[in-house]
């Protein structure tokens, strides 16, 4: 699939930048015209991408977030948001739907749910002691039925 | 992130305003914790309807007010949520467990 535009950012791990990459996200996709509710599909992806990256990849330390958004061919949404932190060690088992490690943050544990539900495709890799990448994809004007 | 509490009849009501998510939910936490924890109320509501953003950290705050409530047997209600934010409480399943009204 041909490559329309593309925006690369990178983001140090702080959580106030939950905010940042959600808004930095939404300013470039506006040139392809999504609807209001796929606009917040792909704002509530990326945000809890980000926050995967900042409250388990990088627990307690400090790292940056590669974010890489390209507009595709055919009204495709391409999303990769990668970090360098610790890795998870079972991606299966922390896909599960209200899988946390984290509960004393009172995270839900649905990340990944949310990540799949909003998007059209959800693609999570890892390696421990060296980060985990997620790509996404999503299909504008097909109300998910592309 | 914008909230005022106030108290009627027993009833707490937590109007929320702006973004929730992981860096907002912590500081929204501390800050309805603080007053229903002194007061203990007979039901908490939290108002969305000023909310324009919420993601999972959101089901995790209600989560967490749900669990606190109970230790005094109080009840939480969860008020104006836009049909964007009910998509995400509707992927949780929350409604089986809190009041949405």
């Amino acid at each position: 699939m041909k490559i329309l535009n593309e925006m690369k950012i990178i983001l140090p791990s702080n959580s106030v930048n939950e905010g940042a990459a959600r808004a930095a996200v939404s300013s470039f996709l506006i040139q392809a015209d999504p609807t209001v509710e796929e606009l917040s599909d792909i704002r509530t992806a990326v945000s809890e991408a980000v926050t995967n990256a900042i409250v388990h990849g990088y627990r307690g330390t400090k790292g940056n977030i590669e974010i890489i958004v390209r507009l595709l061919s055919e009204r495709e949404i391409y999303i990769r948001i990668k970090d360098r932190g610790c890795g998870i060690s079972d991606v299966k088992q922390a896909m599960e739907p209200l899988f946390t490690t984290a509960p004393e943050e009172e995270r839900s544990g649905l990340g990944f749910s949310v990540m799949e539900s909003f998007t059209d495709k959800l693609r999570v890799s890892s390696k421990t002691g060296k980060g985990t990448t997620v790509t996404m994809r999503k299909r504008l004007g097909c109300n998910g039925n592309c | 992130m914008k909230i005022n509490i106030t108290s009627e009849n027993g009833t707490a009501i937590a109007v929320l305003c702006g973004e929730i998510d992981h860096h907002s939910a912590r500081t929204l936490r501390s800050e309805i914790d603080r007053f229903v924890i002194t007061m203990q109320p007979e039901r908490l509501a939290m108002d969305f309807s000023g909310i324009t953003f919420m993601d999972s950290s959101g089901i995790g705050l209600i989560i967490g007010r749900y669990k606190l409530m109970k230790e005094w047997g109080g009840q939480l209600e969860i008020r104006g949520t836009q049909p964007y934010i009910r998509r995400v409480l509707k992927l949780s399943g929350i409604e089986r467990i809190v009041k949405i009204v």
